[in-house]
């Protein structure tokens, strides 16, 4: 019998054993006490009827949610006390949802508790391990099943085993390899890097989608940019803007404290890439006064004044910029794409 | 003619000559001098500008110098033209209680005619972006047009606006202290001005990269979020996912944990039933 039990317990199912010699003796179970829906056969079939109750509620509200959803009108608006004003199909499709959903619940908590059985069913606690004899004669049956098998002789059975076993999870490597394509090249690219000497790209206004003359952009002002020729029509946009993005800000060209950084841009305007190079949110909180950046995503900040140089956070690099000029009309244009890979640090980053 | 020439020698005759010549000068004046209504314009120009000089000494010049030169504490104005004079004292940011990371906005102390004459007397100090008239910040009140407007509006808050001031105009935190303010209640007026003068931190949207139709957009889209109601009621202050997610946890979870331990609580084996 269990040795943790004391012996009384089990002859007197739940009796609590009060001994004056042991007063920490293990005082048992408490006794079993019935619940009204178990002597009582009217309380139970209320308590049936409750939890049928419960059902039908849910089912109605479902009902309910199909007909607010056919009959509501979306653009609604209704006041409600403590809400305010809100969509009237929006309230009554998430009562009805939460009413259906909740009934069912509540009903099968109060069905567990009123109506299913009840008894007290303690699992005792042992050791886990097996005793020795067992131990002594799995360990003896694997020591024959070892020999007759042959394995510790035949090595090139062992051999070819192991190797089979260590290739089997390549199989989940290959499928898995079906989620998605390598990066190759892709990353180091942007829109920028079709443009050459003899055939630039102008940069074009986000907003009005037209290119831009130096005197366009004063001090203090932030303007976004995309390479001309990618239209918010194509079928890749998302893809492309990801990584061609631009904010252009214009500084006094003696305030700007890194020279390349002054080179690459012209008469004070600085192209920089707007992909932050934490985790690669677009960042675009530029402060104007302190010409500093702000990512929103991890509070990473560039000093776009000193080559976007990392003063704060998490971010591992410098913003990337873009060296630009003007053609012979006077619009700004690039001749190249960003030295440098725009976005976040990966394995293969050149530096 | 006898008479006129016996008289040459008259001892009067020069001061007549002289009298005619300057009649001559003042009628000739009169016929080719500018228009009256300019005249009256400029002089009621620099009167604005004289008042505005006056309120400036008291007001302003502790800080931006008593020519508005600007000193160590507070910038120079010469350029800023009249709308941000109109927007800084506008919103009560000007003049400034202390100097900090930024200066909030308060109540406003001068009047409407104070602002005009001293916005007059800055921008008289070197041309800068003019104070907008109605036309120019007003949203369509068409039905139809207003809707396109805000259409656009939205697009072109979510690129240059949605970053420091929150997708709902509600604002947002920069560095060392500096916040974008929230856009709930602030006039069409102020808000196109601050667009097109960058008060404080903010960058400035001069109309060369965004036209005056498009800075009209974008004040129609604000005060339409500003005025909707909010389709699912309880916005949490439209702040996202910080408000949003600490309710579900706090007020979700929370009430879930308590069910969770009332049903618990309540067996057979606490003796109720
Ligand atoms: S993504 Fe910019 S700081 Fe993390």
């Amino acid at each position: 019998m269990s040795e943790n039990l004391p012996e009384a317990h089990d002859a007197s199912h739940g009796t609590a054993l009060v001994s004056h010699d042991d007063p920490f003796a293990d005082p048992g179970l408490p006794a079993h006490e019935p619940r009204r829906t178990d002597i009582d056969e009217r309380a139970a079939k209320r308590a049936e009827r409750q939890v049928s109750l419960m059902f039908v509620v849910s089912m109605l509200a479902t009902i309910g949610f199909i007909a607010s959803y056919a009959s509501i009108d979306a653009d609604k608006i209704v006041y409600i006390f403590p809400l305010g004003h809100v969509s009237a199909l929006n309230f009554a499709l998430g009562m009805t949802l939460g009413v259906a959903l909740f009934c069912i619940g509540a009903g099968a908590v109060h069905w567990a508790r009123t109506l299913m059985s009840d008894h007290e069913l303690p699992a005792e606690r042992h050791p886990i391990e097996a005793d020795d004899d067992v131990r002594n004669d799995v360990i003896e049956q694997f020591k024959t099943g070892a020999a007759e098998s042959g394995f510790g002789r035949r090595k090139m059975i062992r051999n070819t085993l192991i190797g089979s076993m260590a290739l089997v999870p390549l199989s989940g490597v290959v499928l898995l390899r079906d989620l998605g394509p390598l990066p190759e090249k892709k990353l180091l690219h942007t829109g920028w890097d079709k443009a050459t000497q003899s055939s630039p790209i102008k940069l074009v206004n986000m907003n009005t989608d037209e290119p831009m003359k130096p005197e366009d952009i004063v001090q203090g002002s932030l303007t976004f940019a995309k390479p001309e020729g990618l239209e918010e029509s194509a079928e890749d946009f998302q893809q492309q803007i990801a990584k061609d993005a631009l904010m252009i800000v214009r500084i006094a060209p003696g305030d700007i404290k890194d020279a390349e950084s002054r080179d690459k841009g012209f008469e004070g305007i600085l192209a920089y890439s707007k992909i932050c190079t934490h985790v690669g949110c677009p960042i675009s909180l530029y402060e104007q006064q302190t010409h500093h950046a702000l990512c929103p995503c991890h509070q990473s900040t560039f000093d776009l004044a000193d080559g976007a140089r990392v003063i704060f956070g998490p971010a591992g690099h410098p913003l990337p910029q873009l060296k630009i000029t003007t053609d012979e009309q006077g619009f700004l244009i690039a001749t190249g794409d960003f030295d440098e890979p725009v976005g976040p640090s990966y394995w293969e980053r050149p530096r | 003619m006898k008479k006129l020439s016996a008289r040459r020698r008259h001892p009067l005759a020069a001061v007549v000559v002289l009298l005619l010549a300057l009649a001559a000068t003042g009628g000739l004046y009169a016929a080719f001098a500018p228009a009256e209504k300019a005249q009256a314009d400029s002089s009621a120009q620099s009167l604005a500008i004289d008042e505005g000089k006056k309120l400036f000494a008291v007001g302003c010049s502790s800080c931006h110098g008593l020519n508005g030169q600007g000193t160590s504490d507070g910038p120079s104005l010469v350029g800023v033209g009249s709308a941000a004079v109109d927007f800084q004292v506008g919103t009560g940011r000007m003049p400034a209680q202390q100097p900090g990371a930024q200066v909030p906005r308060k109540k406003n102390i001068y009047s409407q005619a104070e602002i005009d004459q001293l916005a007059a007397y800055v921008a008289s100090l070197g041309p800068g972006p003019v104070t907008p008239t109605p036309e120019q910040y007003e949203p369509s009140s068409n039905d139809v047009t207003n809707a396109e407007q805000v259409a656009k509006g939205g697009e072109l808050f979510r690129t240059n606006c949605a970053q420091c001031h929150n997708f709902n105009g509600k604002g947002g935190a920069l560095t060392n202290g500096k916040y974008a303010p929230s856009l709930e209640g602030v006039d069409a007026k102020h808000i196109y001005e601050a667009m097109q003068t960058g008060p404080q931190n903010m960058p400035s949207f001069p109309d060369t990269t965004m036209p005056e139709e498009q800075k009209r957009e974008i004040v129609a889209f604000v005060r339409h979020t500003n005025d909707e109601a909010s389709p699912g009621g309880l916005t949490l202050g439209s702040l996202g996912p910080v408000t949003e997610g600490l309710f579900g946890w706090i007020f979700g979870l929370g009430t879930l944990i308590l069910i969770a331990i009332w049903v618990a609580a309540h067996t057979t084996k606490a003796k109720k039933s």
